[in-house]
C-alpha cells in the first residue's frame, strides 16, 4: 500500500513541476537581449517637453507613461537588471498646473466634435487642473525632462525655484520637482550617478521664436543668455557651450548615452496645417481683388507723385501693390514692417512662408489675409472707377481695408532663414559632440522629415504628420503621441544598439495610442 | 519543493487545454487513465459517456460513477520581436461527470448521465499585447442526458439517448489596441450569455465477436448554443459622438461539435487488457464567432475561426494487480483544429501529446476510488491570428505559444 503512494506522490510531484511552461528562448529572462558595452542600470533622461511626454498642449499622467525614456528604460530592463525608471508625474490625466491655486497652464486638448459635426482640438473643461506646482515631490527624477527648458537652462541656477515661477525666472515644471531652490537641471541628474543617459535639448532655442510668428530676436553673437527673451533664438555659440559643458558633466559617470538633434520647424504640423495659399476664391471676387489692388497701386502711386516723386519711380514703387488673384487657391496678403521700400507694409506670401495653426481661421474667413471689402470700401472704389479724385479720407479707407496677416500669425522668408540656420549650426554641434564623445545620435531633424514626407510604416499602415489624424502629432500640432514617441524610442534603440553593440528590442508602435476623444470642453 | 507545489497549485493555473479547440476529455477517470480510450471497455457506468451500449453488459444491477479533474495549465506567450511576455493566470478548471445506470432487465438497461465535455477558462493579464483579441474567457456547458442500453444478441448491443445541454459564457476584451478614455483606461467589451440551452443526442453500438475482444462506436451530434438576447457591456468608451458605444444585447451562437469514437478493446491473459480509441470531431462547424449588437450603431464582431476537423488517436492499457488494485497507462495524441493563421489566444491549442496514468483501489466490494492524472506536453510553436483589422488593414497578432497542463483527478464507481 505504502509503495503505491509513493508513486501517486512522483507522480503528482513530476505534474506539477511541469506545470508552468517554458519557452525555449524566454524573453522575459536575462540572456536573450544585449545591453553590448552599455549600461543601462540606472538611465537618466534629461530634456524638455518633448522628453517629459507633453502632449496635447499640457502634461499629464499618461502621457508621461508614453515618454520616450520610459518606454526605452522598459526595453532596456530586458537586457539586464535595471533601476526602477521614475517619473516626476503631474496629478491628473486633466493637463494643466497650479500655482499657490491659481490656473498658471491650461488643461490638455481633446478631439471634440463641434455643433458642425466637424471633429476638432478643444481644450478639455470636465475638470479643473490639480496638479499643484507648489506640491513639491521628493527629486531627482530618471526622466527630468522639462517641458519649456532651453539648452542653457539646464545649466541654470534658480531654474526650479518656487519664488522664481510668478516672474517667468523659474521654470513651474522644474520647480515641482527640484531639489533645491538654488539647484539645476544637469546637478538634480548627476545626483542619480547615470550610467546611461540620453539628451534632447534644444528644440525651444528656436521653437520660442517659430511658434512666437518670429517675433523675438535672433540672438545671433550675444553670448550672454541671461539677456534673452523668450521668444528669442540662442546664439549658437552659446548652444555649443552649454551643450558641450551638460555632455561633459553626464560622461563623467555614464558609460554611454545617446543625443537627439533639433528637428526642421518645416516638418512640425504647428507650422504646415495652414496653407499659405487657402485664400480660395471664385471668379468675381477674384476680380474684385485684383482690382481693388489694382486701385491701391493707382492712388499710392499718384499720392508719390503729388509729393513730387518721379512718375516712373512711383510707378516702380506703387507696381508692387498691384497684387492679382485668380480663381481657386491664392497666397495671403501679409503685414510687414513698413520700409522704404515697401511703405504700405504689406505683401503677398512667398511659396515657402508658413502660417500658424494658431491663426484664427473665423477671421480669415472674414477677409484677415486679404481685404475686407466694406460698403465704405466699395463706395471709394466706386469713386475711382468713375474718375473721380478720393479725398484723403477714402484713400485711408483703401488703404485701411487692406488686412494683411499680423507677424504673430505667419513665419516670414527671414524668419524662417533664421530658424533653419539655428537649427542646422545646432545639430552641426551636437553632431561633433556626440562623435567626440562616442555617444550615440538620433537625426530627429531627418526623421521627422521622413515622416512628414513619406509617413512611417507599422502594422496597421503608415503614421504621418498630418495635424490631428496623421497620428504622429499630438493636438497642440508640435509634441508628439505616445505612438510618435514610440517611433522616436525605437529609433533612438536602434541608433544605441549601433554604438554599443546591444540588441535591445523595439516596441510595437501600434500599440501606442495617438489623439485622445472626449466632448467634455463646455 | 512544498513552496513549489504550492505555487504551482495556487499562484498559478488552468486554462483548459487538455484537448483541441474547447472539447475537454476529461470524462472519466478509469477511461481517462487509459488514455481516455472506452468506447469499447466495459468497466463501470463511464460507459454512459464513452459507449451507453456497453451498459447493458455491465454485470450489477445498479452502477455509478462520479468524479471530477482539477486542471492546472498555464500558456505563456512572447513576442521576441518586442520582447513581450506574458502567461495566463487562469482558475483551476473543475470538470466533472455523474453516470448512473440500472439494468431493467437481461436485455435493457436504462441510465442518466451529466458530464462537461466542453468548457474554456482562460485568463490573460488584462490589456496585455493581445487583449484586442481576449482578456478572458469563460465558457461553460453541462451535458445531462437519459439512455437507454439495449442488447440485441449476446454479443450486439446498442445505446443512446437525448442530451440537454445548458451553458453560459462570458468573454472580454479591449475594442482595439489603443482606444482609451480620457484617463487612459482600455476601451472594453464584456459579452455575457447565460442559461443558453440546447439539445442533442448521442448514439452507439457495441460488438463483442470473441469472449476476448470488444468493438465500439459512439456518435455525439452536434449541439448549436444560440445565446440571444446576453447582455454586452461597454466600459471606458471615450465620451464622444465619435464612439457610439453602450451597453446593448447581443446574438451569438457557438457549436459544440459532433464527435464520432471508434475502437476496439482486448482482454490479454486475464491481467491485462489493452484499448485503442480513435475519435474525429467535426470541428469545421465553427467557421466564425459572430457577435450581432443589437444597437445598429455598434458594429457587429466577426471574428474568423476556421476550425478543421480534427482526430485523437489513443491507446490505453490495464492491468489487475490484485484484488485491491488496478494499475492504468495510456497516452494520446490530439491534433489541435486550429489552423495556422487562426491561432487565437482566446484557445491558444496546438497538438498535445497526452501522457495519462492512474488506480483503482477497490475499498470493498461494492466501492473502488479511481485516481487518474494527464500530463499535456505541448510543442513550443510560432503562430499567429491574422484576422483583426485596424482601420481596414489586417494586423496579425504573432508569437511563440507554449503551453502546459497537469490534471489529477479522483472520482468513485458504486455498484450494487
Amino acid at each position: 500500500m505504502k509503495k503505491y503512494y509513493k508513486y501517486i506522490a512522483v507522480v503528482l510531484a513530476a505534474g506539477v513541476l511541469s506545470c508552468e511552461p517554458e519557452l525555449e528562448t524566454p524573453v522575459d529572462e536575462m540572456g536573450t537581449y544585449s545591453n553590448g558595452e552599455a549600461d543601462f542600470s540606472n538611465y537618466v533622461a534629461l530634456g524638455n517637453s518633448l522628453t517629459a511626454g507633453y502632449a496635447d498642449g499640457a502634461l499629464y499622467i499618461t502621457g508621461q507613461e508614453n515618454s520616450y525614456p520610459n518606454i526605452m528604460a522598459q526595453q532596456f530592463a530586458l537586457t539586464q537588471e535595471t533601476n526602477d525608471f521614475t517619473i516626476p508625474y503631474t496629478n491628473d490625466n486633466t493637463g494643466g498646473l497650479l500655482f499657490g491655486g491659481n490656473v498658471i497652464a491650461q488643461n490638455r486638448y481633446v478631439l471634440a466634435v463641434g455643433e458642425n459635426g466637424e471633429p476638432g482640438p478643444a481644450r478639455y473643461t470636465g475638470s479643473q487642473p490639480t496638479t499643484e506646482v507648489l506640491n513639491t515631490l521628493d527629486g531627482p527624477f530618471s526622466n527630468m525632462g522639462v517641458p519649456g527648458a532651453k539648452s542653457y537652462h539646464l545649466a541654470a541656477q534658480g531654474y526650479g525655484n518656487p519664488e522664481g515661477v510668478p516672474t517667468g525666472m523659474a521654470n513651474p515644471y522644474f520647480a515641482r520637482f527640484a531639489t533645491s531652490a538654488s539647484t539645476t537641471v544637469i546637478q538634480d541628474a548627476m545626483m542619480l550617478n547615470p550610467t546611461f543617459f540620453s539628451l534632447w535639448i534644444g528644440n525651444n532655442d528656436v521653437l520660442g521664436y517659430a511658434t512666437s510668428g518670429g517675433t523675438g530676436i535672433d540672438q545671433k553673437n550675444n553670448t550672454e543668455p541671461s539677456t534673452y527673451g523668450p521668444n528669442d533664438i540662442t546664439d549658437p555659440n552659446v548652444f555649443n557651450l552649454v551643450y558641450s559643458g551638460l555632455v561633459e558633466t553626464l560622461t563623467s559617470t555614464a558609460s554611454g548615452g545617446a543625443l537627439v538633434n533639433i528637428p526642421d520647424v518645416t516638418s512640425v504640423p504647428y507650422f504646415t496645417t495652414v496653407p499659405n495659399n487657402a485664400l480660395v476664391l471664385d471668379g468675381e471676387t477674384a476680380a474684385n481683388l485684383t482690382g481693388f489692388f489694382q486701385a491701391v497701386s493707382q492712388v499710392f502711386a499718384g499720392g508719390l507723385m503729388q509729393q513730387g516723386v518721379p512718375q516712373d519711380q512711383a510707378m516702380a514703387l506703387a507696381a508692387q501693390y498691384a497684387l492679382t488673384f485668380e480663381e481657386g487657391p491664392n497666397r495671403f496678403v501679409i503685414s510687414v514692417e513698413p520700409s522704404d521700400m515697401n511703405p504700405l507694409g504689406f505683401r503677398q506670401m512667398t511659396q515657402e512662408e508658413l502660417l500658424l495653426l494658431t491663426i484664427d481661421q473665423g477671421a480669415l474667413a472674414q477677409g484677415y489675409g486679404s481685404v475686407r471689402l466694406t460698403p465704405e470700401v466699395m463706395q471709394v472704389l466706386g469713386v475711382l472707377q468713375s474718375g473721380g479724385q478720393p479725398t484723403e479720407e477714402q484713400v485711408n479707407t483703401l488703404f485701411g481695408a487692406v488686412a494683411g496677416i499680423e507677424d504673430a500669425d505667419v513665419l516670414d522668408a527671414e524668419e524662417i532663414e533664421n530658424i533653419k540656420d539655428a537649427t542646422a549650426a545646432y545639430n552641426q554641434a551636437i553632431a561633433a559632440i556626440a562623435e567626440a564623445n562616442g555617444l550615440a545620435l538620433l537625426d530627429a531633424n531627418s526623421l521627422l522629415t521622413d515622416i512628414a514626407q513619406n509617413g512611417y510604416n507599422f502594422d496597421a499602415g503608415t503614421v504621418t504628420s498630418t495635424f490631428a489624424t496623421g497620428g504622429a502629432f499630438s493636438l497642440d500640432g508640435i509634441h508628439l503621441t505616445p505612438r510618435g514617441y514610440a517611433i522616436v524610442a525605437n529609433e533612438l534603440i536602434k541608433e544605441i544598439n549601433k554604438t554599443y553593440n546591444s540588441t535591445v528590442p523595439q516596441v510595437n508602435i501600434g500599440n501606442y495610442p495617438t489623439i485622445t476623444l472626449n466632448n467634455e470642453v463646455n | 519543493m512544498k513552496k513549489l507545489l504550492f505555487l504551482c497549485l495556487f499562484g498559478l493555473a488552468a486554462a483548459v487545454t487538455y484537448a483541441g479547440g474547447y472539447r475537454v476529455s476529461l470524462q472519466g477517470q478509469r477511461s481517462l487513465a487509459m488514455g481516455h480510450t472506452g468506447v469499447a471497455v466495459v468497466n463501470n457506468a463511464e460507459l454512459a459517456f464513452f459507449n451507453p451500449a456497453g451498459l447493458v453488459y455491465l454485470e450489477d444491477k445498479i452502477n455509478m460513477a462520479v468524479g471530477a479533474s482539477a486542471v492546472f495549465s498555464e500558456v505563456v506567450w512572447q513576442n521576441d520581436q518586442f520582447g513581450e511576455t506574458y502567461r495566463t493566470d487562469s482558475p483551476v478548471g473543475t470538470p466533472f461527470y455523474a453516470y448512473f445506470s440500472y439494468r431493467m432487465n437481461d436485455w435493457l438497461s436504462l441510465g442518466l448521465a451529466a458530464y462537461t465535455p466542453y468548457g474554456s477558462t482562460v485568463e490573460w493579464p488584462t490589456d496585455w499585447s493581445g487583449s484586442h483579441l481576449v482578456n478572458n474567457i469563460d465558457l461553460k456547458a453541462i451535458y445531462i442526458q437519459a439512455l437507454a442500453s439495449v442488447k440485441i444478441t449476446d454479443n450486439l448491443s446498442v445505446g443512446g439517448g437525448p442530451i440537454y445541454v445548458t451553458g453560459g459564457v462570458n468573454f472580454n476584451r479591449n475594442l482595439n489596441r489603443t482606444l482609451t478614455d480620457l484617463e487612459g483606461n482600455r476601451s472594453n467589451v464584456t459579452v455575457d450569455a447565460s442559461g443558453v440551452s440546447a439539445f442533442g443526442w448521442s448514439a452507439s453500438a457495441m460488438y463483442k465477436p470473441t469472449e476476448r475482444l470488444t468493438l465500439g462506436l459512439n456518435y455525439r451530434s452536434e449541439i448549436m448554443m444560440d445565446a440571444e438576447g446576453g447582455e454586452a457591456d461597454f466600459e471606458n468608451i471615450p465620451n464622444s459622438p465619435l464612439t457610439p458605444f453602450e451597453d446593448t444585447a447581443f446574438d451569438a451562437s457557438l457549436p459544440l461539435p459532433a464527435e464520432l469514437s471508434v475502437g476496439v478493446s482486448y482482454q490479454l491473459l486475464d491481467k491485462w487488457l489493452l484499448a485503442v480509441d480513435y475519435n474525429r470531431t467535426y470541428w469545421s462547424v465553427y467557421e466564425s464567432l459572430d457577435i450581432d449588437f443589437a444597437n445598429p450603431n455598434i458594429p457587429d464582431s466577426q471574428n474568423a475561426r476556421n476550425y478543421k476537423d480534427v482526430a485523437t488517436y489513443r491507446f490505453g492499457m490495464q492491468y489487475l494487480a490484485n484484488e485491491m488494485f488496478t494499475l492504468r497507462v495510456g497516452y494520446y495524441y490530439d491534433e489541435s483544429p486550429v489552423q495556422s493563421g487562426y491561432f487565437a489566444p482566446e484557445t491558444p491549442r496546438n497538438d498535445a501529446h497526452g501522457f495519462t496514468g492512474g488506480l483503482s483501489v477497490n475499498v470493498n466490494e461494492k466501492l473502488s476510488i479511481d485516481a487518474a492524472f494527464l500530463y499535456n506536453r505541448y510543442k513550443e510553436v510560432d503562430e499567429s491570428y491574422n484576422y483583426y483589422s485596424e482601420d481596414g488593414q489586417n494586423v496579425p497578432f504573432e508569437g511563440s505559444y507554449k503551453t502546459s497542463a497537469f490534471v489529477p483527478g479522483l472520482g468513485l464507481t458504486y455498484k450494487i
